[in-house]
């Protein structure tokens, strides 16, 4: 069934959006093994990709088909057994602690399922950090121009605690988009909201795609965020089985349903 | 819930290690006072009774009241013919005589031999091999004529050998005796720094200046004579101005003032352990307060299941018993290390003990394991309290905190109401009057504490500005780092408030101890300086407090460029039924002092004759004297004489070398036989010169305990002893500061832990493992600096408060010190953070980001 996927996903007409546009992140033959001997658990088995600038993409799959594993080894948060990740350029196989440190603080932007924003910091302060801890002084007029875009411009001297879900997950775009990383890397960003809110955040992430032509990789399981990607990947048991592009949310399901994910 | 309560116990290891250390300091500081005390008692009661081990009964001068060591005066000696009567009574099997004193070796040096505080003890040795003897020869042979025998260990420490000669200094100029045997006694491994010289009969009593005396005679009964019999006999034949004793009441005579003496160390020490222990249940109740909130999800879990408040109250409690338990047997075993650490810190500040090993009674293990296991349980009530408080609900909501108290809205009220009663409480232990000593410990005692609880509740309003003012170095330091740092200090102020009341407590009691140091010096300066008008040198002895005897002024007067010496005679007497502290003054003292008449003039230093005498203003006031008034005197050796007041002086704050009554030399060797002087002050031709220095130096030879120093060297000597004792005292505070700085790790550990998503995600957007380390480092300090803040300011206060009561010492602020107790709170943080810190950068960022 997986080689039937991907022979779909090939013979797609080529695609309309962006794929022109110079590669930002590049992984080749991922793999990547938890444990040892018998217990071992492959949970990438060779992935390859590329993301292009002011491309959205959505990486779907059921649990434990690598989604995240792969979402971490892209962000140098894990390191691959096989294969190289390229960002920017700069191969992160090599990288020491502070070096890749350094690398996430420059290139990559987060937005994760449960917001992580620091109680003790109003919106604001939450949104500027990443410049802070990079010693960066912010640029007012991008911050104030940021918090307009990411809805905030009102609440930005509220603390978390203040805020509902949808405006947390707005601090924490507007957090990852602050130093105009390369790529962010989106985790479940509507895993934890409400459908209304849930379709605020989604607006919100393209937008940052098509207006401030923003590089986002998103790792979900709601086919209704998927659904505002550039391109989907399907990944099954650590394979990507199906790279598709522009497709509805409807077609998504179907997708999943044919991987077996209820 | 039994099981449960031990498996959450085994799950947190490491946060129950923490927890428990602050414990185990406390316990070992409380086991390791009593090991000590306990040691050196049964080390100088070894020395005492094994001394009169041999005799059975014991006759001795007798004085008219109890003397105190070092007073200058001693009991009083008899004339020998008494050897022959008790040798002569029937029952009386052996009778040997003694005399003994003070007497010092001279090292090679030419300065006398002595151990800080320590005895130098001179004695007789009627014949080596007698039952009365407690020595064993080591090598050599007993003394004969014009020889001595030296204990081993001064004998090895000052390279003393058999044959050579040495000088020996008793109450005359030094004499050059040959070392006959070395000598050790009995079980005792050391005595301390106590010397020992031994000499036969004639030598001594020539060295002592009591020819023809003894001072004591010891007596062993014939088989089978009971000691009452014996001492009855015995008691028919003494003379006035003699009493007999069995041998053990005389060795519960001779120890009676070591005993008090260690009673008071013991309190003291222990003063120290309560503070280790009080400051260790601060930390205790703030480790399990912040561990009871990371698992109020479990709580509340048990709660759904079924489980009841009581139980879960019990299985909070039961965890901290186990603990305490544990913990206390740990510290009940620390104690006997920290027990020879403090044998060695004494014996660095030159107040070597007498060791004999190390003596665990089973009082120590009962008090340790006590009060260690109390303290425990009474930090634990209140978290415990507040774990019962978790509603089932909170497991299933996201973030479950701890419900607020139901007390919360009372805390202002109640800690400014505890502060209040506090300071009440010391007020009035301070200013009642006529309150017993007991009483005003008490008030003084539960003052302190209530003062000490109420700030720690107070100061969670203090945190929020403190950390905001004492943080903003660190945000220009550390930059983003050092303002996370900032408002994470800030995040919680109850647990900063109670990380730092810990070490508040210690720094404000090392503040108290700084401040009273310092106006005690700054005091006893002023007071020298009024007083000490135109003498030019003080003679004292090597350890600037022990009388010296007479004949090294004697010496110094004839020495050319001297004009004039005045002495200082020091000793005791009984006057309107109390013992008091007298002093003597020859007439060229007029010269040379200068005092605060209140009534009477200066020339009464020089015209005391035969019967006058001059008072402290206190003592003139409590006794209501004025000029004219008699005082009678009763002195040791049971002679009585009526002095006159001839003048009132108001002594000086920082105290005057003066007893409370003071009267002429002359009178004053009338009644004491053998007088020595506190101190004596010369006057030269020509003022403070070098050839002045020099001539006095060559006097001072044939005196090796004798130096002499201008005003400034004497200052600067009397002050020395004071900085060995405050040395102490620092090195004693110390041990609450490490206490409070494992709860400062304590609380660090817990937050990080609970902060792991957080740090995971600064992680992630950038923030290097440096700057996790800088944020928790910076964190440590701010709020060691709360701490130090809150803690200096609350130490002055108390300070300011003692000093207004006492009238002996003036306030003065040592501001330098109070920075280093900053700084040094500042390293306590960053010492404290160094493993939290480590743990906190090497979080892995997955894990982290997934934790929950």
């Amino acid at each position: 069934m997986g080689e039937h996927m991907s022979e779909t996903a090939t013979t797609q007409p080529p695609p309309q959006t962006g794929e022109d546009r110079p590669v930002v992140v590049a992984a080749s033959a991922l793999t990547r093994r938890y444990g040892e001997g018998d217990t071992a658990v492959d949970a990438l088995r060779g992935v390859s990709l590329d993301v292009h600038r002011g491309q959205l993409t959505a990486v779907m799959g059921p649990s434990g088909s690598g989604k995240s594993t792969l979402m971490h080894i892209l962000a140098g948060l894990d390191r691959p057994t096989t294969g190289e990740v390229t960002i920017a350029g700069t191969g992160l196989s090599h990288l020491s602690d502070t070096d890749l440190t350094k690398l996430r603080r420059k290139h990559i932007g987060f937005v994760f399922q449960f917001f992580n924003l620091l109680p003790m910091l109003n919106a604001e302060e939450n949104v500027v950090l990443p410049l802070s801890i990079a010693g960066e002084k912010p640029d007012k007029a991008w911050v104030d121009n940021l918090l307009e875009q990411v809805g905030l411009s009102q609440r930005r001297h509220h603390k978390p605690s203040e805020l509902s879900g949808g405006q947390q997950q707005r601090v924490a775009i507007g957090r990852a988009l602050v130093n105009r990383p390369t790529i962010i890397f989106a985790d479940e960003p509507t895993g934890n909201l409400d459908s209304r809110t849930s379709g605020e955040i989604l607006e919100l992430l393209e937008r940052s795609v098509r207006e401030l032509d923003q590089t986002i990789v998103m790792v979900t399981h709601e086919a209704r965020a998927a659904a505002i990607a550039d391109r989907v990947l399907f990944l099954d048991d650590g394979l990507i089985v199906r790279e598709a592009h522009d497709l509805s949310a409807r077609e998504i399901v179907t997708a999943m349903e044919e991987l077996g994910d209820t | 819930m039994t099981a449960f309560a031990l498996r959450g116990l085994l799950g947190r290891k490491l946060r129950t290690v923490l927890t428990a250390l602050a414990i185990v300091l406390g316990v070992a500081t409380v086991s390791g006072t009593y090991v000590l005390t306990d040691s050196i008692n049964n080390a100088f009661h070894s020395i005492f009774f094994e001394t009169r081990a041999g005799s059975d009964v014991v006759v001795s001068g007798k004085s008219a009241f109890d003397l105190t060591g070092d007073s200058g005066v001693t009991a009083p000696s008899f004339d020998e013919g008494l050897l022959q009567r008790v040798r002569a009574l029937p029952d009386v099997a052996e009778a040997d005589g003694q005399v003994n004193g003070q007497a010092q070796l001279i090292g090679k040096d030419g300065k006398a031999i002595v151990y800080g505080g320590a005895p130098n003890l001179g004695f007789s040795i009627a014949r080596g091999e007698s039952r009365f003897n407690p020595l064993q020869l080591v090598s050599g042979n007993w003394p004969g004529m014009n020889e001595v025998v030296v204990d081993k260990s001064t004998a090895s420490k000052e390279d003393i050998e058999l044959g050579q000669q040495i000088g020996v200094q008793a109450l005359g100029p030094v004499q050059r005796l040959r070392v006959s045997g070395i000598v050790k006694f009995g079980s005792v491994s050391t005595i301390g720094g106590a010397t020992l010289s031994g000499f036969d009969l004639p030598t001594a009593q020539r060295l002592f200046k009591k020819r023809g005396q003894l001072d004591e005679i010891a007596v062993a009964g014939a088989r089978g004579v009971p000691d009452s019999k014996l001492l009855a006999e015995i008691e028919g034949v003494l003379p006035a101005g003699t009493q007999a004793r069995s041998s053990q009441a005389q060795s519960r005579e001779d120890s009676k003032e070591t005993d008090s003496f260690i009673s008071f160390l013991q309190k003291f020490l222990l003063g120290f352990g309560g503070v280790a222990l009080f400051v260790g249940s601060f930390v205790i109740a703030n480790s399990l307060s912040i561990t009871i909130a990371q698992r109020t999800r479990e709580f509340a879990t048990l709660r759904m299941l079924g489980a009841s408040r009581a139980q879960i109250l019990r299985s909070v409690v039961l965890e901290a018993l186990v603990m305490g338990i544990l913990a206390s047997l740990l510290g009940l075993f620390a104690g006997l290390l920290l027990a020879k650490g403090l044998f060695s810190l004494f014996e660095a500040v030159g107040f070597t003990l007498p060791n004999n090993g190390l003596t665990l009674e089973t009082r120590t293990i009962v008090v340790a394991l006590l009060v260690g296991i109390l303290v425990t349980l009474l930090a634990s009530l209140r978290p415990a309290l507040r774990a019962t408080r978790v509603p089932p609900i909170a497991a299933v909501r996201e973030g479950g905190t701890l419900p607020e108290s139901r007390f919360a809205r009372y805390r202002l009220p109640a800690a400014l109401l505890l502060t209040a009663l506090g300071f009440a409480g010391l007020l009035a232990g301070l200013f009642v009057p006529d309150l017993g000593t007991g009483q005003i410990l008490l008030y003084m005692l539960g003052g302190a504490v209530l003062v000490f609880f109420g700030v720690a509740l107070l100061s969670v309003r203090l945190v929020g500005p403190l950390a905001w003012t004492l943080g903003w170095p660190a945000t220009k330091m550390g930059g983003a780092a050092g303002e996370l740092a900032r408002d994470n200090s800030r995040r919680n102020p109850q647990r900063t408030a109670s990380t730092a009341s810990a070490l508040m407590i210690g720094l404000a009691l090392v503040t108290l101890v700084s401040i009273l140091a310092a106006g005690i010096v700054s005091s006893f300066r002023g007071a020298v300086k009024d007083i000490w008008k135109n003498a030019d040198y003080a003679i004292t002895a090597q350890n600037n407090f022990t009388p010296i005897p007479v004949a090294a002024s004697e010496g110094v007067a004839k020495t050319p460029g001297v004009d004039a010496v005045a002495n200082v005679r020091a000793g005791e007497a009984l006057a309107f039924g109390n013992k008091i502290a007298i002093t003597g003054v020859d007439p060229p003292s007029q010269r040379m002092f200068n005092l605060d008449w209140t009534e009477g003039s200066p020339a009464v230093l020089g015209s005391l004759g035969d019967d006058g005498a001059f008072v402290d203003e206190a003592y003139a006031k409590s006794h209501d004297l004025s000029i004219g008034s008699p005082v009678p005197l009763t002195f040791a050796n049971n002679t009585k004489e009526l002095f006159n007041v001839k003048g009132i002086f108001d002594p000086p704050t920082g105290g005057s070398p003066f007893g409370r009554v003071t009267v002429s030399d002359s009178a004053f060797d009338r009644h004491v036989p053998e007088p020595q002087n506190l101190y004596s002050f010369v006057l030269m031709k020509g003022g403070q010169t070098e050839a002045n220095e020099a001539a006095l130096d060559r006097t001072l030879k044939a005196f090796p305990n004798a130096k002499a120093a201008t005003r400034q060297k004497f200052i600067d000597n009397q002050i020395s002893g004071l900085s060995s004792i405050l040395n102490i005292l620092y090195v004693l505070l110390a041990l609450s500061v490490v206490v409070s700085l494992f709860g400062i790790v304590n609380t660090l550990v817990l937050t990080v832990f609970e902060r792991t998503r957080e740090i995971g995600m600064l992680r992630a957007i950038g923030m290097t493992r440096r700057q996790v380390r800088r944020m928790i480092r910076h964190e440590s300090v701010i709020t060691a600096l709360i701490g130090a803040a809150i803690g200096i300011l609350l130490g002055i206060v108390l300070a300011v408060l003692l000093i207004a009561r006492v009238d002996f010492i003036v306030l003065s602020l040592p501001f330098g010190q109070l920075v280093i107790f900053a700084i040094a709170s500042i390293f306590v943080g960053i010492i404290a953070a160094i493993f939290p810190a480590r743990r906190a950068a090497r979080l892995n960022v997955l894990e982290a980001l997934q934790y929950e």
